[in-house]
C-alpha cells in the first residue's frame, strides 16, 4: 500500500501524523514487509517522555528484533493497546488500526521529514 | 557483460515470482524469504501440517569419482563413511586441522560415486580446500551446483503423496537413504528421504534442465487437492530451530569444534581425519563450551549474539533465536560455559538491558508425532 499523503517519513520508516498538538507515529508497509509477521511490541507507557532521535521502544518479528524512533521529543499520551493483544494490525493496517504511540509535541517541526511523494518514490 | 554484483539465481527463479516470492540475497543467490499470500508463520505451520516445498538449488552438489575418492573423502570428515552402503546419507562434518568446522554436509554412496551436499555459502571454501588436500590423491571432484536443481518437500502428508505421484513409491525408502528414479524411462531423479525441518519427507535432486518441469509435475499433481505449498527460507529456519537442527554462521564455524556442537555422533574419533588430533584433545576433558536449547520466560525473542548470564555473570552467548510458531514461545540456542549446561539449569539472557529468565531445555525443542 502506498505510504499516505496526509503524513510524513522518517529515514527509519516511522510515519508521523499531525493533529494539533498530537503526532502519532505508526510504522511504514515498507518496513512492516521487511519485518515480516509482527509477534510482539514494546512500547512506552503513557507519562513517558521521548525525545526525537532515541529508540521509544522495540518491534519483535518471527525474522528479528527492531528498535523503534520517533523523529519528535514529548510526553507519550498513548500506546496503542489494540496490537498489545494482536500484533498483525501492524502488519495488516500499518497506517491505521496498526498505529504505534500518539505523542504530545506542540509546535512540532515534521518539515524536516520526508513527504509521501518522496517516500513511495524510493520504497513504492 | 558480465556484472559481478548479480546474484545468482536458480532453475525455479521465475516461479518465485511468479508465486509472490520476496526475494531476498543468501549466500550470492536471489532467494524467496516468504511468498506473499502467505508469510513466515503460514509456511511454518503448513510444513508441520501438511507438505511444503523449498527450492534448496543454492546449496551446493559435489560429486567425488576416482580410485582414490573413498579414502580421500575419509580423511575429509569426521564421519566414517566407509561404513556406509550404497543408497546411504551420511551427515558429517568436514574440520580443519585445529577441529573447526569448515562446514556441515552429508554425504551419499552411489555405487559409482560418492556425492556431497553442502552449504551454499561454503561451496567455493570446500572446493578450495579440496584442491589443496587432494596431494595426488586420485579423485576428481565436480561441481554440479549449476547444472542441476534440488527442491525440499517436507510435511507429514509428504511421502504419501509423493508414493502416489511419482514413478515409484517411497513407502520403503529408509530415512538417510536414497534411490534413484526414472521417469518416462528417461528422466532420472534422486530422492533422499532427508530435510532440515524435523518433519518427514524428502530431497529431490534432477538436472536443471527438467526442473521447471519438474516443478509443473509436482505442484500440478496436487491441483486437485492443494496440500502443497511454496515455503521460502523464513520459514525454513524457524523449522530447523525448533528441531534443534544447527546452521552454518551460527551454531557452526570455523572456530567451534563439533564436540562442543553436540554432534560427536558424527565424528569417529578412532579414524584419521583432518582434525582429529585436535578433537581427541578436546574429548579427552570434554569441551569447555557446550551447545544447548533455551527455553525463554516472556514474549521478547533472544538473537544470536544475545549475552546469557548465570547469577548476573555471562557464561555464553545465543547463537539462534525466535518465537516458535510452533510451540508459541521463546526458543533459543545457545553456547554456555559446560557448568552450566544441564538440562533444567536456571540461567538468564540479557535483552537489551532487561534481564529475562531463561531455563535449559534438551533439543530438539520439537518432535514430529510418530
Amino acid at each position: 500500500m502506498a505510504a499516505p499523503a496526509d503524513r510524513r517519513y522518517s529515514t527509519t520508516h516511522e510515519w508521523h501524523k499531525q493533529d494539533g498538538d498530537v503526532v502519532t507515529i505508526g510504522l511504514t508497509q515498507f518496513a512492516v514487509d521487511e519485518l515480516t509477521d509482527v509477534t510482539y511490541v514494546d512500547l512506552p507507557t503513557p507519562g513517558k517522555t521521548i525525545a526525537a532521535g532515541k529508540s521509544f521502544g522495540e518491534i519483535e518479528s518471527v525474522k528479528a528484533t527492531s528498535e523503534l524512533y520517533a523523529a519528535v521529543s514529548g510526553e507519550v499520551l498513548e500506546s496503542n493497546k489494540a496490537i498489545k493483544d494482536n500484533p498483525a494490525l501492524v502488519n495488516t493496517d500499518p497506517y491505521g488500526q496498526g498505529w504505534l504511540i500518539k505523542v504530545k509535541a506542540p509546535g512540532a517541526d515534521l518539515s524536516t521529514l520526508t513527504s509521501a511523494e518522496e517516500y513511495n518514490a524510493k520504497h513504492g | 557483460m558480465a556484472d559481478d554484483t548479480k546474484l545468482k539465481q536458480t532453475p525455479f527463479h521465475a516461479y518465485h515470482v511468479q508465486a509472490g516470492g520476496k526475494m531476498v540475497d543468501f549466500a550470492g543467490w536471489e532467494m524467496p524469504l516468504l511468498y506473499k499470500n502467505q508469510g513466515i508463520i503460514p509456511e511454518h505451520e503448513h510444513t508441520r501440517n501438511a507438505a511444503s516445498i523449498f527450492d534448496v538449488s543454492h546449496m551446493g552438489r559435489l560429486k567425488f569419482t576416482g580410485a582414490d575418492a573413498t579414502a580421500f573423502l575419509s580423511r575429509m570428515v569426521t564421519r566414517n563413511i566407509e561404513k556406509g552402503t550404497v543408497g546411504q546419507s551420511l551427515y558429517s562434518l568436514c574440520c580443519n586441522p585445529t577441529g573447526g568446522i569448515l562446514d556441515d554436509v552429508i554425504v551419499s554412496r552411489f555405487a559409482d560415486h560418492w556425492f556431497m551436499v553442502c552449504n551454499a555459502s561454503n561451496r567455493e571454501k570446500l572446493l578450495a580446500w579440496f584442491e589443496q588436500q587432494k596431494q595426488g590423491a586420485r579423485v576428481n571432484i565436480e561441481d554440479q551446483t549449476f547444472s542441476t536443481a534440488m527442491v525440499a518437500v517436507q510435511g507429514p502428508k509428504v511421502i504419501p503423496m509423493l508414493s502416489a505421484l511419482l514413478p515409484e513409491p517411497l513407502d520403503e525408502l529408509k530415512r538417510y537413504h536414497f534411490m534413484v528414479q526414472r521417469y518416462m524411462m528417461l528422466i532420472s531423479f534422486t530422492v533422499f528421504r532427508s530435510g532440515y525441518t524435523g518433519e518427514d519427507g524428502v530431497e529431490i535432486i534432477c538436472s536443471n534442465t527438467v526442473a521447471g518441469m519438474a516443478l509443473k509435475f509436482l505442484m500440478k499433481g496436487d491441483e486437485n487437492t492443494s496440500i502443497l505449498k511454496p515455503a521460502g527460507l523464513g520459514a525454513r529456519d524457524t523449522l530447523r530451530l525448533e528441531a534443534g537442527m544447527p546452521l552454518y554462521g551460527h551454531e557452526l564455524s570455523e572456530t567451534i569444534d563439533p564436540l562442543s556442537a553436540g554432534l560427536g555422533w558424527a565424528v569417529d574419533l578412532t579414524k584419521d581425519f583432518v582434525g582429529a588430533p585436535a578433537l581427541r584433545e578436546i574429548a579427552k576433558d570434554g569441551p569447555k563450551q557446550k551447545l544447548v536449547g533455551l527455553n525463554i520466560t516472556g514474549p521478547r525473542a533472544a538473537r544470536q549474539g544475545t549475552i546469557v548470564l548465570a547469577s548476573g555473570q555471562p557464561i555464553g552467548t545465543v547463537t539462534s533465536g525466535a518465537t516458535s510458531p510452533t510451540l508459541k514461545r521463546c526458543i533459543a540456542m545457545a553456547y554456555v560455559d559446560a557448568a552450566y549446561a544441564a538440562v533444567g539449569t536456571a540461567l538468564a539472557v540479557d535483552l537489551r538491558g532487561t534481564t529475562v529468565e531463561a531455563v535449559v531445555t534438551p533439543l530438539p525443542f520439537y518432535k514430529r508425532p510418530k
